[in-house]
């Protein structure tokens, strides 16, 4: 943490008994930063994500989130980094402020603080008139949208989001990156973002990663990877036109 | 801590809620309430003319009325308590996505599989409990008899085995939820390994018998052939939990009971002095007759729990 950045991985590795999902792999990413994370299926991003959050254990190198250990303090770990996996799941008997209740529960939250937490939550991602429907019940964007919500209530410093915006409409998507943007700004919470909707990444990220077959092939921001690639000024390309052309090489 | 009780109190809210207990339940009080109405019928008309019956109360429990006994009820019917409780509690978290979630959240890995074997455990002791307490009222209607103090300590230490036979099949269904992806798999294999532990074992273990020790081979002494087959014979079947649990239990509900073996040789005299005077055993002679059975089944529930832990804690977490 010393050096300001909230993420740190050295060397990171994961093998399978047939392939290697993450090869050594190192990157940063910064406090106050919203970190692009980009790469094909199949990359290695979600293994990478679950070795930060220690429910995987790496075979090789190590990582630092917030300057802590996930393997050995995957409590404190988990308890500053909110989760939104890809397709999240839900109890679809519970409704809203019940599912809400039981994350609070298991972060040990007081219970008397937690009823105005959960409608705050609730309030922030709009989901307040739908509060007492059946999750079982909710279109794939309200979902999302609770899967957010249930981030917030531990009032996370950073946010893994594992392609957050797949299968919304595009007003839905919009607004959500919206939102990712604001609590980026006003909570000064730390973002990493998988995504493969490139023209969202772009105008919400500080800076972007492409990992290609585990491995990290580029890092830094958009302009500075344009240069490196098309070795003009950047802002005449968009980071699609970066993506595939690192893709190809790789 | 924290995580394990919310682990606990959410899984509580689901078993009660949900339309499996609700049936299960009505089930298991239907089956208890025609059975020991069967016996208190069937018992008040045996029981006429007695000077002095014994522990008329704990015979509610083990007398087979038109069908068969509580205890017979319990022990065949228990393994299907235990695995429906049980056989979709990892597997369908992990297929809808919310395994990954709650593994998120700042707990411990074990608090899921504790809580949530507790909250099992929780629910067949509540129901066990609710069983033993509807027959105890109706026999008290039907009979009138009131259970001494040693009738409810035999009651309590025959649920106390009844938990720990269930929550062996409790545990066992968990370890398949976690084994195998699929909810139907695991709930196929669980009611698999049930029936041939109960039905396959017994009728097994006579054949086995009689193929390792042959009780009426030509040139054998046929009484120690005889001996030596029935121990066979009740060695293999107690590979079972079938029959570890109505040995301990029968032997714990019944105070006349002495002992665990099927076949007992007397001569003439102890026959006729065992004919005449057929004192019960206290309590803590019952015990100490079945103890090693109820320490097996113990031994095999907290195994079977500790397998699952296991392979929950090192296995690898994907979605």
């Amino acid at each position: 943490m010393e050096n300001g950045n909230v993420i740190e991985t050295f060397d990171l590795t994961k093998r399978y008994p047939r392939q290697t999902a993450v090869n050594g792999l190192s990157f940063s990413v910064k406090e106050g930063e919203i970190f692009g994370f980009l790469g094909p299926n199949g990359a290695g991003k979600s293994t990478t994500l679950l070795m930060l959050l220690g429910l995987s254990e790496p075979s090789g190198g190590s990582a630092l989130v917030c300057g802590l250990d996930p393997i050995r303090q995957a409590r404190e770990v988990k308890k500053i980094v909110g989760y939104l996996p890809e397709n999240v799941g839900f109890y679809g008997d519970l409704d809203a402020v019940e599912s809400l209740r039981y994350i609070a529960d298991l972060n040990g939250m007081d219970r008397d603080a937690t009823s105005e937490k959960i409608s705050e939550a609730l309030e922030t991602v709009g989901l307040t008139n739908e509060k007492r429907k059946k999750v079982g019940a909710y279109s794939r964007g309200m979902k999302q949208r609770l899967g957010m919500a249930e981030v917030l209530l531990k009032d996370p410093k950073v946010m893994f989001l594992d392609e957050p915006t797949l299968g919304l409409d595009p007003d839905g998507a919009a607004r959500l990156i919206d939102l990712i943007k604001t609590l980026n700004r006003e909570r000064n919470i730390t973002v990493l973002l998988s995504s493969h909707h490139l023209t969202q990444v772009q105008k919400i990220s500080h800076r972007v990663g492409i990992m290609i077959k585990g491995e990290m092939v580029a890092e830094g921001s958009i302009d500075a990877l344009a240069q490196e690639k098309f070795g003009v000024d950047g802002k005449e390309y968009s980071l699609e036109e970066i993506y595939m052309k690192y893709f190809q090489e790789g | 801590m924290q995580g394990i009780s919310a682990v606990y109190r959410k899984e509580m809210a689901d078993h009660f809620s949900s339309f499996r207990f609700v049936i299960l339940f009505a089930l298991i009080a239907m089956v208890s309430v025609i059975t020991s109405y069967m016996a208190g019928i069937t018992l008040k008309e045996s029981l006429e003319g007695v000077a002095k019956p014994q522990f008329v109360f704990l015979m509610l429990f083990n007398t087979t009325g038109a069908m068969f006994s509580m205890v017979q009820f319990v022990a065949f019917f228990g393994p299907l308590i235990g695995i429906v409780l049980g056989f979709d509690t990892i597997n369908r978290e992990r297929a809808e996505g919310t395994l990954i979630k709650i593994l998120t959240q700042p707990i411990f890995r074990d608090a899921v599989i504790n809580g949530k074997f507790l909250a099992g455990v929780t629910t067949i002791t509540i129901m066990l409990v609710s069983i033993v307490l509807i027959i105890s009222g109706l026999g008290l209607i039907l009979l009138g008899v009131v259970p001494g103090a040693e009738e409810i300590w035999r009651l309590l230490l025959y649920i106390v085995i009844s938990v720990f036979y269930i929550s062996f099949w409790l545990g066992l269904s968990i370890l398949f939820s976690i084994f195998f992806r699929s909810i139907a798999t695991s709930a196929l294999a669980s009611v698999a390994l049930w029936i041939f532990l109960s039905f396959f074992v017994s009728l097994g273990a006579s054949v086995l018998a009689d193929m390792v020790a042959p009780a009426n081979a030509p040139g054998v002494d046929s009484t120690e052939a005889i001996v030596k087959n029935i121990r066979v014979k009740e060695g293999i079947s107690l590979s079972s939990p079938m029959s570890l649990y109505t040995k301990a239990s029968a032997t714990v509900i019944d105070p006349m009971r002495k002992t665990t073996e099927a076949l007992v040789l007397m001569g003439p005299m102890e026959k006729i002095s065992a004919g005449r005077f057929q004192n019960p055993l206290p309590i803590g002679q019952s015990v100490l007759v079945v103890y090693p059975y109820i320490i097996v089944l113990i031994a095999l529930t907290l195994v079977c729990f500790a397998i699952s832990y296991l392979v929950f804690m090192l296995q690898e977490i994907r979605t």
